[in-house]
């Protein structure tokens, strides 16, 4: 599964390129209004989910995006699928720009890209049988298939998957969270799509079905070629499935690399601080603690986002937003300290 | 050392509609005074409850068929209400994975801190006050006595969560019942609060049972281990020996499937199959069904929980 | 089939219905009720609209067992010599009609734009701020003021033959917010679910999402507000009624039975009101109860609790 990297630098599958992506959480301009200081003005909540964030995704790799709650993890990968508009920053699938597309323009790239989401209890639609929820995207996008080739098609997948195609006029209720995680991504598959974003795919589970569902992605990923955005929070899942990793802090990103050297050779502060949060087994742990909580998204700090925690912080990094600078050709980081060379 | 809770032979039911299940299933346990014991499976296994009934909380249809639970010359499984109230939140505390299940939203995080206090002893305000301060300051919260007029949603998750542990120990109890503790925060948080509740145990000598399904977690914090399947324990030993060398063919499969034990991008070792519902247990051996080991006498008979040559107790009758 | 049926009676509906004596008692009795209104040309012994079979001389005899009451009119006669039990059960009928005719359309203009003020944002404002304009008139002003004028339009003679369809669609226009509401509401709560942003990844068109994944899965608070809002036009009709904006003499609900016999409970003739308010408050009480149990049963958390 996993290729030689360097033969296959040219082929980009997916790009993103400064990638910016702000809610606005005001609400109508009515419940804007603020009274200060004698005067009613108008004032506008931003989340700043997302700010900067640029990484190619190569033909067959799986690339994770890590982070905490709230470090704008999920919404870069709703972004990448359209689901949201970017507020500025450009993705492209297969060197085409995507980001602008409409609905009906986006539809060819709707069979290319699927997503798999967190919770198996809503991510299936209760009123609606297994062979309903695997036949809809079928029927949506080659309406000239005949009946028996769509069924024919449902039990290849349902098979792939591992559920038995007997069960296709069941309800999702009456499926553990694993087997639903299952028809989850049969339906992603339904479309033969080159490239699926999962978004946090086994938080949900328990210990003994993340293995099976893991094992599972990773078979279909040599069966069918597929090239994984692999959302998570969960270090040692990602440390085993994926070749790159991109770790995320409060919406911007921190460190890019191959998993191998970054999980070995973290150089980004915030990295080094999360890894050795892991819990191991059977070793008592010392981890770095980390002084204070995240900041809001709503007022990002100035300069690097991570210099109200980071212990080695400098006077540059509280007016001077970092750059991701490639280190060693492996990873690329986001420090002031580790491109200058003043950190550790 | 000696024993602090000693549980014997327990059985809990749930009285459904049309039959009775059994939740817990014969599980026998002691926890040391100021001994850490890591309770791990899988939702459903029943571990929750298996606290729960501990405080006899365990909502309604479930209820305690029979078995002994020793606590201080107690039985707590045959207290009254008014005898367990004393008990609850006084000897024994309680931790739970969402901290707005123990924090009410709309008082102040020191009224709330004095309610409990004053609910268990006959002291004045200002001594309650005293003792909150000194609580918050054990768990590493800054300016404890500003904070005391705040409300819970003025604090972060992990601050939360710090508040509930001092609220617990502000009776200086000498159990611990936390059920998944740090399950909904961050890694880096999570490592904290772990941090955090070592270092109380420790220097308070309190017994912990932490009640989770993540084996790393247990592994950083307890001294043993009872890895539960479908209402029974399966093995029961120290924990750097199950983590180790694991002995039920269940906890194998279990550490196998941790992707930090697996070599990088390789297949996972997995269990096949689901835990069965309560309902749907298999005779003999619970675990039977899905066990690679199995063997005419694990369909037909139950093994009793033993220690085995590793010193570990397994309830299975293919390790030796 | 004979398995559909089993798993219907091994379901926890069947099961708790059966354990809950306000629920199939109440179910029952409003059995009783629908079929014997609906029923009535074969069940009632006088038809109360053949104007043949009605003399004026039998009218305001009381009930057989009064003295003066004859076993042919069971529950006495009203003003106009007419059967008291044959018209209430028509009366029932008409009663019953209006009042599911006016929720059906409460239900159809609510739910389309309870759907369309939940899922499309831009016509969220607007439609919600005219549906609390519509709320913040009374039903009854607007019956009121419709009924009022169409009487004046048509006249007395020809209000008669519309009435039913201009009541179904007064009733229906004042409450239809009710459900608006409810349906945003959940709406909400729906379309933040992963499952409808699969849908959104397939490709499906904004009314294809609503229609098919967001609206079926919206219908149980829809299914608990109907039997509310049945029993609250029921009573809508026959407060109008007697307000003398509802059905005719000539073809009376229980509203205008009760309004008829109004003027006569003070001479002693009370058989005329009284009857007809007994089975009104009858249908709402059974209604309402059958309503609380399904929705007690749709939450369990408030039902375990």
């Amino acid at each position: 599964m996993k290729k030689g990297i360097e033969s296959m630098k040219t082929d980009v599958l997916v790009s993103i390129r400064n990638l910016v992506k702000y809610f606005d959480i005001s609400g109508g301009w009515l419940e804007q209004l603020r009274f200060t200081g004698g005067r009613i003005s108008r004032q506008e909540v931003i989340v700043k989910a997302v700010n900067d964030i640029s990484f190619d995704i190569l033909k067959g790799e799986t690339v994770a995006v890590v982070g905490e709650s709230g470090c704008g993890k999920s919404t870069l990968a709703r972004t990448v699928m359209s689901l949201y508009p970017p507020n500025s920053g450009e993705i492209y699938y297969q060197d085409k720009r995507i980001d602008q597309l409409s609905e009906k323009q986006l539809k060819y790239y709707r069979t290319r890209m699927q997503m798999i989401f967190q919770d198996p209890y809503a991510s299936l639609n209760p009123r609606m049988t297994v062979e309903d929820i695997l036949s809809e995207p079928i029927h949506f996008h080659h309406p000239s298939m005949t009946r028996e080739q769509v069924k024919e098609k449902i039990i290849k997948v349902m098979k792939q998957v591992g559920i038995d195609p007997d069960w296709q006029d069941r309800f999702p209720h009456e499926f553990s969270g694993g087997q639903r995680q299952r028809i989850s991504i049969a339906r992603a598959l339904t479309l033969d799509p080159d490239f699926i974003v999962a978004d946090e795919p086994i938080a949900a589970l328990d210990v003994s079905i993340q293995a099976q569902i893991l094992n599972l992605l990773m078979d279909l990923q040599q069966e069918n070629d597929l090239t994984y955005l692999f959302i998570s929070h969960d270090l040692s899942v990602v440390e085993h499935i994926s070749n790159k990793v991109a770790v995320m802090y409060l919406g911007s990103l921190c460190e890019f690399g191959e998993t191998e050297h970054l999980f070995s050779n973290p150089n980004h502060p915030y990295t080094q601080a999360l890894l050795s949060a892991i819990p191991k087994l059977g070793q008592r742990f010392s981890h770095t603690r980390l002084p204070g909580d995240v900041p809001t998204p709503i007022n990002l700090p100035p300069g690097c986002v991570f210099h109200t925690r980071c212990p080695y912080a400098r006077e540059i990094c509280f007016r001077q937003v970092p750059q991701l600078i490639k280190e060693d050709g492996k990873t690329a980081v986001a420090c002031h300290g580790a491109a200058e060379g003043w950190l550790k | 050392m000696s024993t602090l809770l000693s549980i014997s032979r327990l059985n809990v039911d749930f009285a459904l509609r049309k039959s009775t299940l059994r939740a817990i299933n014969d599980v026998s346990l002691t926890i040391e005074e100021g001994e850490r014991l890591g309770v791990v499976g899988e939702s459903g296994a029943g571990k929750s409850v298996l606290g729960f009934s501990i405080i006899q909380l365990i909502s309604k249809p479930g209820f305690i068929a029979s078995g002994e639970i020793q606590f201080q010359g107690k039985n707590l499984a045959s207290c009254t209400y008014e005898e367990m109230r004393s008990i609850r939140g006084n000897q024994i505390s309680m931790i739970f994975q969402d901290p707005m299940m123990t924090l009410n939203p709309v008082l102040t995080i020191g009224s709330q801190m004095r309610e409990t206090l004053q609910a268990h002893r006959q002291i004045s305000t200002a001594e309650a006050d005293r003792i909150c301060i000194e609580k918050l300051k054990k768990v590493y919260i800054p300016s404890s006595e500003k904070r005391l007029k705040q409300f819970p949603h003025e604090f972060s998750g992990g601050m939360r969560q710090r508040i509930v542990i001092a609220i617990s120990l502000l009776t200086d109890p000498s159990l611990i019942i936390a059920d998944e503790p740090t399950t909904a925060l961050d890694v880096t948080i999570q490592a904290e609060i772990l941090d955090l509740m070592l270092e109380l145990c420790e220097s308070d000598n309190m017994g912990l049972m932490l009640i989770t399904h993540d084996l790393a977690v247990v592994s950083q914090v307890t001294q043993r281990i009872a890895v539960m399947y479908a209402g029974t324990i399966v093995e029961l030993g120290s924990t750097a020996l199950i983590t180790r060398d694991p002995q039920h063919p269940y906890t194998v499969g279990l550490l196998g499937a941790l992707p930090q034990r697996a070599a990088r991008s390789k297949r996972l070792n997995q269990i096949p199959g689901v835990m069965p519902g309560l309902a749907k247990i298999p005779p003999g051996c619970p675990f039977s069904n899905r066990c690679s080991l199995v063997e005419a006498i694990c369909r037909s008979t139950r093994p009793a929980l033993e220690t085995k040559q590793s010193g570990i107790q397994v309830a299975c009758h293919m390790v030796k | 089939m004979s398995l559909r049926w089993r798993q219907l009676k091994e379901s926890d509906f069947v099961y708790y219905f059966f354990r809950d004596p306000v629920a199939y008692v109440s179910f029952a009795i409003l059995l009783v009720l629908v079929i014997s209104a609906f029923g009535a040309p074969l069940f009632a012994p006088h038809d109360p609209y053949d104007q043949t079979t009605i003399d004026i001389m039998d009218s305001e005899l009381p009930p057989a067992w009064k003295d003066e009451g004859t076993a042919k009119f069971l529950l006495g006669t009203d003003d106009m010599g007419r059967d008291m039990f044959s018209t209430m059960l028509y009366g029932m009928r008409i009663s019953i009609i209006i009042g599911l005719g006016a929720v059906a359309l409460q239900a159809f203009i609510g739910i389309i734009i309870g759907l369309l003020s939940g899922y499309i944002k831009r016509f969220d404002t607007i439609l919600m701020r005219i549906a609390d304009v519509q709320l913040s008139f009374s039903t009854y002003m607007i019956a009121i003021f419709i009924g009022a004028t169409c009487q004046m339009m048509f006249g007395v003679a020809n209000y008669e033959k519309i009435a039913a369809p201009l009541l179904i669609l007064i009733i229906g226009l004042a409450e239809w917010p009710q459900y608006a509401r409810t349906v945003r509401a959940s709406v909400l709560a729906e379309r933040k679910k992963e499952y409808v942003e699969a849908a959104r990844v397939i490709g499906l068109s904004k009314i294809r999402i609503m229609w098919r994944h967001i609206l079926p899965n919206t219908l149980s608070p829809v299914l608990v507000i109907s039997t509310v809002q049945v029993a609250n036009a029921i009573m809508s009709e026959a407060a109008l009624s007697f307000l003398g904006l509802g059905m005719p003499q000539s073809k009376p609900s229980l509203g205008s039975l009760i309004t008829a016999g109004f003027e006569y409970i003070f001479s002693g003739t009370w058989w005329i009101t009284i009857f007809p308010g007994i089975l009104l408050v009858l249908l709402i009480l059974v209604i309402n109860l059958l309503g609380d149990w399904v929705r007690d049963y749709l939450n369990p958390k408030l039902y375990k609790g």
